[in-house]
């Protein structure tokens, strides 16, 4: 389990990472935490020409509210965004969520845009920036751009990146007043990939259940408020409709009736979180 | 910083245990292998390589993180502390690898490295930590040997005796 | 210091500095000879194949590659290892003409450093032909099953019909029976260290010197020299000083200590190799799984009068020593605590298409108790009895020990019925029952589950021979015993050094010994220096010597307690010519030697024990050198079976009473468990806390084997539980600390009166967790591991299906636990059907179509081969690829297979495509595909495995659409196919 060569560019700055991408194309992967990279470098997954390691760009390590929105950098870890003071109260299902990503022992060195840019289809945060919909920035050497979060993931750790792109920061909305937000998650163990992760965003204005785990990505859907009677028909055609599949840990049908079920739990937890 | 290339060994320095060290490494190696085959730091294990057991685990600038899934060239001039840095003196144990001794907290002792450094920064950073915050920190450890019921006595025995101590940022 | 005994008492362990500073010495931290290269190891993706052929040329190139190895120089150096039955099958460490499990070794690189040998694994190319796999024991015993070692005709390496007393006439009188049907799953205790080996070969002697972290038993030191083709004394087999766990699985290093000597050999270097996680998960060892019937004749009150075995045991794809001991250890135990004097016994052992099986914590202890158990809360249920009452009424009598066996274990001390009470009432039954009341009451889950379980320990090294039958026994000459070994010296300065055999991994060893011979020598515990690193070359051992079948306490401390005392013995006839008095008048305590009557007549204990050394001519003659006494104990119970196949298995048998309350969410079927009760009867406790870490340690394996953990393999063989993401060992999370309690009864057959300890959880928790889970759902029927989402369909009603659009092609729903991936699609193309027909029959069309191809090369008509870079995310790999049209129905229908290969494993696909014309000009493509994908990608990647083939099959035909439409693509087009998509 020992990674094959590749060459090693510790970026100083932002221009000597997106010209290195420029150059290197397909060949080169963006190295932040590495949490998600290296065990697919230690198995022979992935055999990169070279790594641009980014951590070392002071501008994307900062951590900024602008515009009703919490923009994270791309250098900024997992443990970053946990200590942030009242992060429970600038976005609570970000507070929620994190303590589900992997072990504190990978938070402390993995990013919160790493983690989006993987779009494992069972990670926690690419499902937190779908629930909330948020934004992500990208830049190349010739231009920047912002995809919205449903656009962002297209499939099974597919995104819209391009191949001299990388993640520059993601934006996710801060709380809103008279807004409820929850999570919850069933996985084999504390720590693993989740079978099934829902967060809920609920307001007066309507509900909204992202579901992860279950498609090839995790999928947001507009749904009727908890109270509503047709809620579990929306439920059931929602859990349908993400053409869930066996696997080793859990069956289709389990996690269409948790979609039932846990996304129903899911959602009136934020909608009594709602004040 | 200029292109590492793949066919060559690179210089890498940092502080290990507060001492300066440095060692030669292509920019595949892993941190792991760094510290254990070029540097002969031996006491940090591998058990998985991939980041799920936890053996590996080291302190890398005051976190606790999986020496598998850095690479030696990530750490250039970084702060780094493993289980070879706990102890306050060779012939002597630190609070919390004495009540790992008294509560028989460990068996073969393979794990062990690991679990000390995680338990060591909670309780250093955290001396009020929970036993919830406690059982979160192990869950990223496995140990097969203990079934974890004396780590966690053992681990609890050390936040009550720290609690007695006055407050200082040094090793739990 | 106070008169107690140091044995007893829970004393610091003298391993910990050590290991809590780092300072440890696993095999991975020790010097090795200047020079030394290292191993990696080539392993198949394919459960069963042919080997067509393996190219090393290009290994050999790369600079920095010592020497690869395959078969062919294998077997030119070296013999098969020994298999223990008497059939026509070999057994090698590396494939030879063909292999038979994914993860078995193909090729053995030995390079300048790890980095390299595994770039230069990337460059063997193997060339395989694919054969049919079995996974599935009965399944192998199908006639048309594929076979696995042609020589053998099938895959039955042995079968043995066993009968004691009159099972068919207790069956026939008997007013009721029952039966059960379990398949036991494959699981592992799965060591935090993996396994390590450095060899060195010397040409000249013709001789091998190997350091690994083996555990014994060390008669497989014959099948490593045997296979080495060497005496025992060209092999000097080493440990190093601290082993990171074991629990059984480090005996499976063997076969890799002949590959990696081998290595060596034609290296002409000492190497070295530490496997990784990946290759500890897909080819180390692990128990077996098994397929029992087990069917009882039993009365109205639950008495159950006769047991009839059918089981069928799975060993993998090789028959590895020592197996089929799985099977045997627990032959003289088949009845568990029950007096059941009626018995039959049908043996089998098979052969699949999985990793060779081995030795394991509770070793076959599992596989018998958890039907066992599960049958006798059935009854319980048959009967509408409390299953206390029929555990109560079956258990053997406290008069009736010394009790013998139906099939011949003697089982040695205990009183079943009152530590079972000792365990209901300190566990607190009436409590938990009340709460299961209230549970219920309110609509939750809750039930409880017991197990009484026979703890055996100290194998009899003859029980395997029961495998062969009483003629072929005679022919072969008896085996049997358990030899220890123990050596106790004296140096010139008259301190002590135990050195024993007993190959610890984590179990502190070197504590108990040091209380054990300090109590003897009345010294202190601190004053004893004990070894436990082995050198076949230099110190006692024998077949018997390692760390097994829980024998430490009953044996090997034993023998440590014997040579004390026979060293003990020659000292206090020294002591007693210099203090004048008799021998049995001197007395050894708080380090000086004394006389019984007068405590001033004494002499310190160093002194006389220098004696030895410094002045042998003063010594009485009767007192030979007091310098050194080796012991070497095996127990007289210990015979080899009898001509009626009666087996002692083993020594001593501890009596376990468990009991365990869960609550099952109603949501999510997760367990959770309450509290969970462990009684054990031990003998005597040498070590309180070190007897509490076997349990806890015990207990938490079982409970991964019994809810999280299973070596899962595909129906095509492929492997699934790759990485430790899928292959699920508890955490600190999962695990609660279990109530444990002790009934002692200490054992009348072993010198300290200890009985084993290690195991007993491995064999009574799953089956106590499985019948607690059975209660609370009100099933009859639970299989391990108990996962949430098998349990859940106990809880869920059916389940409606939504109306679905029909689709152009048939579905085809896939057989029970197929391995397969499916999915369907379909696009319309604003382009005619011949046009797209067109683009099907044409290479260079199908390069632009092929995700990632870089040459498409034209075969035949209807044959291309491709090259191509498939992948999702970071994960790209490069493959040859081979596509096949067939079933041609122009322009309407046609049939494309592929198969790919590549350093990630292989693919092989089938897809159907229908062409109809919407209207004209705008055609409908439907198209529905089903793959089989193993080898790495299926081994770490199984989770996702289905998306990305999704995405790449996706791709294909997304780019058919776009090209066919003239290059552009319909808006939303990759959403239309998404949506499509249908599961299996």
């Amino acid at each position: 389990m020992k990674p094959v060569r590749f060459d090693y560019v510790a970026a100083a700055s932002r221009e000597e990472a997106l010209e290195t991408l420029h150059q290197e194309g397909a060949a080169a992967r963006v190295l932040a935490g590495g949490q998600s990279l290296l065990p697919m470098l230690n198995m022979r997954l992935a055999r990169p020409g070279v790594l641009v390691d980014i951590m070392g760009v002071a501008e994307w390590r900062q951590i900024k509210e602008e515009n009703g929105s919490l923009r994270i950098g791309a250098a900024v870890r997992q443990w970053q965004v946990e200590a942030l003071p009242r992060l429970a109260l600038l976005q609570p299902l970000l507070a929620a969520a994190l303590p589900w990503v992997g072990h504190p022992q990978t938070r402390s060195r993995g990013t919160v845009c790493g983690s989006i840019a993987h779009a494992d289809p069972s990670a926690e945060l690419p499902l937190v920036l779908v629930a909330l919909g948020g934004s992500v920035h990208l830049r190349s050497r010739r231009r920047s751009r912002t995809v919205p979060a449903a656009e962002f993931i297209t499939g099974m750790m597919a995104t819209a990146l391009k191949d001299d792109e990388l993640i520059e920061a993601v934006s996710l909305p801060k709380v809103r007043p008279g807004t409820g937000y929850a999570f919850r998650e069933v996985a084999r163990r504390h720590g693993d990939f989740a079978i099934i992760g829902c967060a809920a965003v609920v307001s007066s204005e309507g509900a909204r259940l992202a579901v992860g785990g279950v498609a090839d990505r995790p999928v947001a859907r507009a749904l009727p408020q908890p109270q509503a009677k047709e809620l579990d028909e929306a439920l059931d055609a929602f859990a349908w409709d993400m053409e869930a599949r066996d696997d080793l840990h859990a069956t289709a049908r389990y996690r269409r009736e948790l979609v039932r079920r846990l996304g129903r739990a899911t959602l009136e937890e934020a909608a009594r979180c709602r004040d | 910083m200029p292109r590492l290339s793949a066919l060559e060994r690179h210089l890498v320095s940092f502080t290990l245990n507060g001492v300066a060290v440095s060692g030669e490494a292509e920019p595949r190696l892993l941190l792991s292998d760094f510290l254990r085959h070029v540097l002969g730091s031996t006491g940090t294990h591998v058990g998985c390589e991939h980041g799920l057991c936890g053996a590996c685990t080291i302190e890398i600038d005051g976190r606790p993180s999986r020496a598998c899934l850095t690479l030696a060239v990530q750490v250039e001039g970084a702060d780094i502390r493993t289980v070879e840095g706990l102890a306050p003196a060779p012939d002597r144990l630190s609070l919390l690898q004495e009540c790992f001794r008294e509560h028989f907290a460990l068996q073969c002792g393979f794990c062990t490295a690991g679990i000390l450094v995680s338990l060591n920064a909670l309780l250093r950073d955290r001396p009020e930590a929970t036993e919830e915050e406690i059982r979160t920190t192990l869950s990223g450890h496995l140990c097969r040997c203990t079934g974890y019921v004396s780590i966690m006595a053992a681990a609890l025995a050390a936040r009550a005796r720290l609690g007695k101590k006055p407050g200082k940022k040094t090793n739990a | 210091m106070d008169d107690a005994p140091w044995i007893g008492r829970s004393l610091p362990r003298v391993e910990d500095a050590a290991l809590l500073s780092g300072r440890g010495r696993f095999i991975d931290d020790l010097g090795v000879p200047p020079g030394t290269l290292h191993a990696a190891i080539l392993r198949s993706p394919h459960a069963h194949a042919e080997i067509a052929g393996i190219e090393t040329a290009r290994a050999r190139a790369l600079p920095g590659v010592a020497a690869v190895l395959t078969g062919t120089e294998v077997q030119a150096r070296s013999a098969s290892l020994v298999v223990g039955v008497k059939v026509p099958i070999e057994c090698w460490p590396i494939a030879t003409d063909r292999v038979r499990y994914v993860g078995e070794p193909v090729a053995v690189v030995v390079a300048r450093d790890r980095y390299v040998a595994e770039d230069a694994l990337d460059l063997v190319e193997p060339h395989y032909r694919p054969l049919a796999a079995v996974v599935d024991p009965r399944a192998a015993l199908a006639p048309d099953a594929p076979v696995l070692h042609p020589r053998l005709g099938g895959n039955l390496a042995s079968e043995r019909f066993f009968r004691y007393g009159d099972p068919e006439g207790a069956f026939r009188s008997a007013p009721r029976r029952l039966a059960i049907e379990v398949n036991y799953p494959r699981n592992a205790c799965t060591p935090i260290e993996t396994y390590g080996v450095i060899a060195e070969y010397d040409p000249e002697l013709d001789a091998y010197d190997v350091t690994a972290n083996f555990q014994g038993p060390f008669s497989i030191h014959a099948v490593i020299a045997r296979a080495l083709k060497v005496p025992g004394n060209r092999l000097r087999l080493r440990t190093p000083p601290d082993s990171g766990g074991s629990f059984g699985v480090k005996q499976g290093v063997f076969p890799y200590i002949v590959l990696i000597a081998l290595a060596a050999r034609v290296a002409g270097r000492p190497v070295k190799w530490i496997e990784d996680r990946l290759e500890h998960l897909a080819a180390s060892t692990s128990a077996t799984n098994r397929f029992t019937r087990l069917e009882a004749a039993f009365a109205d009150d639950g008495r159950i009068l006769a047991l009839d075995w059918d089981q069928i045991e799975d060993c993998g794809a090789h028959l590895r020593a020592p197996e089929p001991a799985t099977l045997y250890r627990m032959h003289g135990n088949m009845t568990g605590a029950y007096d059941i004097r009626h018995v039959s016994i049908r043996n089998r052992v098979v052969l699949t298409n999985k990793m060779p099986s081995g030795l394991n914590r509770g070793f076959g202890g599992p596989q018998v108790y958890f039907p066992l158990e599960r049958l006798v809360e059935r009854i319980a249920a048959e009967l509408h009895l409390d299953p206390l009452a029929v555990i109560r009424r079956n258990l053997v009598r406290p008069e009736d020990f010394p009790y013998r066996t139906a099939t011949g274990a003697l089982l040695d001390s205990g009183d079943y019925p009152a530590a079972m009470a000792k365990a209901l009432a300190e566990g607190g039954i009436e409590e938990l029952l009340r709460r299961r009341d209230e549970a219920r009451a309110e609509g939750r889950l809750y039930g409880i589950g017991y197990a009484a379980v026979v703890e055996p320990s100290v194998s009899n090294m003859g029980y395997i021979t029961t495998v062969l039958s009483a003629a072929e026994r005679r022919r072969a000459g008896p085996k049997n015993g358990a030899q220890a070994t123990a050596t106790v010296s004296l140096d010139p300065l008259g301190s002590v050094s135990v050195h024993v055999a007993s190959v610890p991994q984590g179990q502190g060893h070197r504590t108990v010994l040091s209380q054990v011979a300090a109590d003897v020598l009345g010294l202190r515990p601190d004053d004893i220096r004990v070894v436990t690193d082995i050198d076949t070359g230099k110190d006692a051992w024998s077949i018997a010597s390692g760390n097994y079948s829980s024998r430490f306490a009953p044996a090997v401390a034993g023998a440590t307690h014997l040579a004390a005392t026979r060293l003990r013995e020659r000292l206090a006839r020294i002591a007693a010519a210099q203090l004048n008095v008799p021998a049995a008048d001197v007395v050894f305590r708080e380090g000086r030697v004394r006389a019984r009557a007068n405590p001033d007549n004494a002499v310190s204990f160093t002194r006389l024990a220098a004696a030895g050394h410094w002045a042998p001519g003063t010594l009485p003659p009767e007192s030979d050198a007091a310098i050194r006494e080796t012991v070497f104990w095996t127990p007289p119970e210990l015979t080899a079976p009898s001509e009626a196949d009666e087996i002692n298995s083993s020594l001593c048998h501890g009596f376990i009473f468990d009991i365990c309350a869960v609550e099952i969410d109603r949501v999510t079927a997760e367990v959770r468990i309450e509290r969970y009760v462990s009684l054990h009867d031990c003998g005597r406790v040498l070590h309180p806390a070190m007897v509490a870490g076997q349990v806890n340690g015990g207990f938490a394996q079982a409970l991964g084997a019994a809810l999280l953990e299973e070596h899962a393999y595909g129906s095509d063989g492929s492997f699934l539980s790759g990485t430790l993401a899928d292959y699920l060992i508890p955490t600190a999370m999962e695990v609660p600390a279990p109530v444990v309690l002790h009934y002692e009864t200490p054992s009348p057959l072993t010198p300290l009166g200890a009985k084993g300890v290690g195991e007993g959880n491995c064999m009574s928790t799953p089956v106590c967790i499985a019948n607690a889970v059975a209660d609370a759902l009100g099933v009859a029927d639970v299989a391990l591991p108990l996962l949430p989402a098998r349990l859940a369909e106990h809880l869920y009603g059916p389940e409606r299906e939504p109306r679905r659009k029909a689709t152009a092609i048939p579905r085809r729903e896939p057989a029970a636990g197929e391995r397969r991936l499916f999915g369907e699609g379909e696009a319309s193309v604003a382009a005619p059907a011949a046009k797209i027909w067109a683009m099907l029959l044409d290479p260079n069309a199908l390069l632009a179509l092929v995700p990632g191809a870089h040459a498409v090369e034209k075969v035949s008509g209807t044959e291309y081969k491709a090259e191509v870079t498939l992948g999702i995310g970071p994960v790209k790999g490069r493959y040859r690829a081979l596509i096949s049209l067939s079933e041609l129905e122009p322009p309407r229908s046609v049939t494309l297979s592929g198969i790919v290969e590549g350093a990630l494993g292989f693919g092989r696909g089938l897809g159907q495509v229908k062409l109809s014309e919407e209207v004209p000009g705008r055609t409908l493509i439907a198209y529905r595909y089903e793959a089989a994908i193993g080898g790495k990608a299926a081994s770490i990647g199984g989770r996702l495995l289905d998306g990305a083939a999704r995405v790449i099959i996706g791709q294909f035909f997304a780019a058919l659409a776009r090209h066919a439409s003239g290059g552009r693509p319909r808006a939303g087009l990759w959403a239309r196919l998404c949506r499509w998509w249908r599961g299996a």
